[in-house]
């Protein structure tokens, strides 16, 4: 991927329009989806906390907890993986089918370098994407939980600062990195390596989307053992 | 010009290309033809760089191809043009990004001079007033010209065409066949097209190659050609009820 890379002039402009097209263009999915599952999460919570002992701050403390560690990161990483790895598999497997690859070859270009290297740049953006949706999320669960009157929002914001280990933050970081990078890769292999037509570029898109997301739960397994255990 | 020395390549041990050895002059349009599956495609891939031959040389202006060094095939390669089967143009892009392209990726042009030239190739190519048109907005032809202009913008030395008039109605395709033998002269290029295209024969076949089976079985251009008693070349040539009507009829009237 690195040999005969291409020219910076150009490859500066791909790297913009892939973060334009992967990252921003995601930003409204997203949104719409942490605002809600924020909010249920929040909902849930409140609904099943029932006994009066039990603190009504600890609807904010789980609702932060399942953002920051699970929802945004690793859930939001399976939906990416429908969104950006079924764009990423059929642009790449659709200039394979129309020979654009090969022009690109023909040509004495890098296509490994001009298709991929942008979209693996663009994923280091990706833990942007994942701050936002950690933001809306808690800000929709805010919502849900004050507005629909399971506590105040003294109580929600007390939740969110209470018991609060800065490492977590760290760790839903590193998780959203390499998911980035699967992101990016996994589905780039199944578009680049993709043989046949039109139907096959079909078949390679939910391929890569299922091996996607099989690779992203796993890596999150052992992630989660290796930095939380 | 482009000379090629008992080339061979085998897929799987099958042998494609069986000793295949000619010559692709300088401002001519070669054409190789023959039925399906009878090597052209991998004949021009191999012309290209894209297989390597198993055995034998390829030529380019007396260079072979084997023996240079990755930056100068990178060279030779970028002064190839090719003109792909289904135009393969970059969707993303409109037809005067698409022109321009070899000479953003391969020159240090200005923007300036780039949008110039792009300018200059769209007019040779009458494309005029398509510029900001996306691919899929334009027919067929134009995507075919649009094909030819982004291969010739960076004044190549080699013109490799494959099949370029497959799915144009017979007067398009006409007028695809007549801009390339055009622009060969003038550009003085090596052109080679790959074709089974029997107008194409002959009306641009100034030097063609007839494969059959991995093998070269007939070399001539497009005079020869109507004339040969080569028992292959009147069975492809003369495959179609019509044309067998006119090569009787033709035979009748020389009895």
């Amino acid at each position: 991927m690195f040999k005969s890379p291409t020219k910076w002039r150009i490859m500066k402009n791909l790297i913009f329009k892939e973060i334009d097209e992967l990252i921003i263009g995601s930003l409204g999915i997203v949104c719409f989806l942490s605002f809600f599952i924020g909010a249920v999460v929040t909902i849930q919570t409140a609904l099943n906390l029932n006994n009066p002992i039990i603190p009504k701050y600890l609807i904010g403390f789980t609702a932060r907890q399942s953002i920051i560690l699970e929802f945004s990161p690793t859930f939001i990483s399976i939906i990416m993986a429908g969104r950006m790895g079924s764009y990423i598999t059929s642009s790449i497997g659709t200039m394979r089918v129309t020979e654009q690859i090969d022009a690109l070859e023909v040509m004495g270009i890098n296509s490994l370098n001009y298709l991929v290297f942008p979209k693996l740049i663009a994923a280091i953006t990706y833990p942007f994407l994942i701050t936002i949706s950690m933001f809306i999320g808690i800000f929709g669960g805010y919502i849900a939980g004050v507005y629909s009157g399971y506590l105040s929002s003294e109580e929600f914001i007390f939740g969110l600062q209470d018991s609060f280990i800065p490492y977590h933050i760290t760790y839903a970081f590193i998780k959203t990195a390499v998911f980035g990078f699967l992101l990016a890769t996994i589905p780039s292999f199944y578009g680049y390596y993709m043989q046949g037509g039109a139907l096959e570029v079909g078949k390679a898109s939910t391929q890569s989307f299922v091996w996607t997301s099989v690779a992203i739960i796993l890596v999150n397994y052992i992630l989660t053992q290796i930095l939380l255990s | 010009m482009i000379e090629v020395r008992d080339i061979r390549k085998s897929f799987d041990g099958k042998e494609v290309l069986k000793g295949i050895s000619t010559k692709y002059e300088k401002g001519k349009t070669n054409l190789i033809i023959g039925q399906s599956g009878s090597g052209k495609t991998v004949m021009l891939k191999t012309l290209l760089g894209v297989h390597t031959p198993d055995s034998g040389q390829i030529l380019f202006d007396g260079q072979d191809y084997a023996l240079l060094n990755v930056e100068e095939k990178r060279e030779i390669r970028t002064e190839i043009g090719m003109v792909f089967q289904g135009s393969a143009l970059f969707d993303s892009m409109n037809v005067e990004e698409n022109i321009a392209f070899p000479l953003k990726m391969f020159t240090q042009k200005s923007d300036q001079d780039i949008k110039i030239r792009v300018q200059e190739v769209i007019e040779r190519v009458n494309l005029n007033g398509a510029n900001l048109k996306m691919p899929s907005e334009i027919s067929g032809g134009m995507q075919k010209r649009v094909a030819i202009a982004r291969a010739i913008v960076n004044n190549p030395k080699y013109l490799f065409c494959d099949e370029p008039n497959s799915g144009l109605d017979p007067k398009t395709a006409i007028v695809i066949d007549e801009l390339i033998q055009e622009i060969t002269h003038e550009y003085q290029m090596t052109t080679v097209i790959n074709t089974h295209d029997m107008n194409s024969v002959l009306q641009i076949g100034e030097h063609i190659v007839f494969l059959k089976n991995g093998k070269l079985v007939w070399t001539g251009n497009s005079q020869e050609i109507m004339h040969t008693e080569n028992e292959d070349i009147i069975d492809f040539v003369y495959s179609s009820d019509l044309l067998k009507e006119i090569r009787n009829f033709h035979n009748t009237k020389k009895i």
